[in-house]
């Protein structure tokens, strides 16, 4: 039986499954792993990791990628 | 100009223009715009992914990073740490080491804040970071980045999206001769003939942004960038004659009746 949890994700609240891993999150948010990064409660993830960590309550997690720019 | 390509890092580039990729209408036209204007280094930026809206394209759907050396920046951080951070996540997300820095320091000029800069380089070449810094137009900063291992510099020609063109040519030029790695200079072009002027200075490069994509038509300005760049090129490689006060005839004096 999965618990739900509460998470951020890119500073919105999210209700969430426990026992589930980041790479869970990316499907289910529809996200490629590809050219993303994962930043989970600040440390950096790497791409090989999605499946392997674990979500829980109040985690948060910043989602990024690349977007048109030139200076700011 | 077969054999005159700039080298970076042990990578060699093909344009001398690289170019940005905001403020454009949209994907298709910032796609159109970076194939006029021949750049094969473009600069985007880091942001949260769009998680409610999942229909939204993605950038490198358009801008293939086979073909383009996609180059993340650093825009909007205004601290050492942040500016580090989101140099982490750029390298995370998967292009590569390469990454143009920026720390600002205050948000009306943009203006850089160039000891925040230095810092901020510091740490990342330590981490393997190839640090582009975009750079005040000031000698000493740019031979402090050289001296913290920055194989480029990137000094501003005026602030950015500012489009005044070069504003401290001298400095520029005293750069250019002091400083021994390539020297972009990044920000402030307003029109062809500034990118141009910029060559002729002696810089290796040029980048920007809002010239081409704020132009009326963005897709005419790119090709003329292209030209002014590569015209501005030619033209240093040529060496210019010397300004003089009085004229000097072209035609001989022999044959006069």
């Amino acid at each position: 039986m999965q618990n739900a949890v509460k998470i951020h994700v890119n500073g919105e609240e999210r209700a969430w499954r426990s026992g589930t891993t980041v790479a869970d999150l990316l499907t289910e948010l529809d996200i490629k792993t590809e050219r993303v990064a994962v930043e989970l409660n600040l440390e950096i993830l790497d791409r090989a990791a999605f499946g392997q960590r674990q979500i829980k309550d109040g985690d948060r997690v910043e989602i990024m990628s690349f977007i048109g720019g030139g200076s700011f | 100009m077969t054999d005159d390509r700039l080298i970076i890092a042990g990578r060699e580039f093909k344009s001398r223009l690289w170019v940005g990729t905001g403020k454009y209408k949209d994907f298709a036209e910032t796609k159109k715009a970076i194939e006029l204007s021949g750049a094969d280094v473009v600069t985007v930026a880091v942001r949260r992914v769009n998680i409610t809206d999942r229909s939204k394209e993605n950038l490198l759907d358009y801008i293939d990073p086979k073909k383009y050396t996609i180059l993340p920046n650093t825009a909007g951080c205004y601290t050492v740490e942040d500016a580090v951070r989101y140099s982490r996540l750029a390298r995370a997300a998967g292009v590569s080491d390469l990454v143009k820095l920026e720390v600002l320091g205050d948000e009306r000029t943009l203006f850089p804040d160039t000891a925040g800069l230095i810092e901020a380089a510091k740490i990342l070449i330590k981490e393997g970071f190839i640090v582009l810094p975009y750079t005040n137009d000031d000698p000493i900063v740019a031979q402090k980045l050289v001296d913290v291992g920055c194989p480029a510099v990137m000094p501003l020609a005026a602030p950015i999206g500012s489009g005044l063109g070069i504003r401290n040519p001298y400095n520029l030029k005293i750069i250019m001769e002091m400083i021994k790695v390539p020297i972009i200079v990044d920000a402030g072009v307003g029109t062809a003939s500034d990118a141009a002027f910029a060559m002729e200075l002696g810089a290796d490069a040029v980048l920007m942004n809002t010239a081409i994509a704020g132009a009326q038509d963005p897709l005419a300005m790119a090709e003329a960038m292209k030209y002014a760049v590569h015209a501005g090129r030619l033209a240093y490689k040529a060496g210019r004659i010397p300004r003089k006060l009085y004229a000097t005839a072209s035609s001989p004096i022999e044959g006069m009746l």
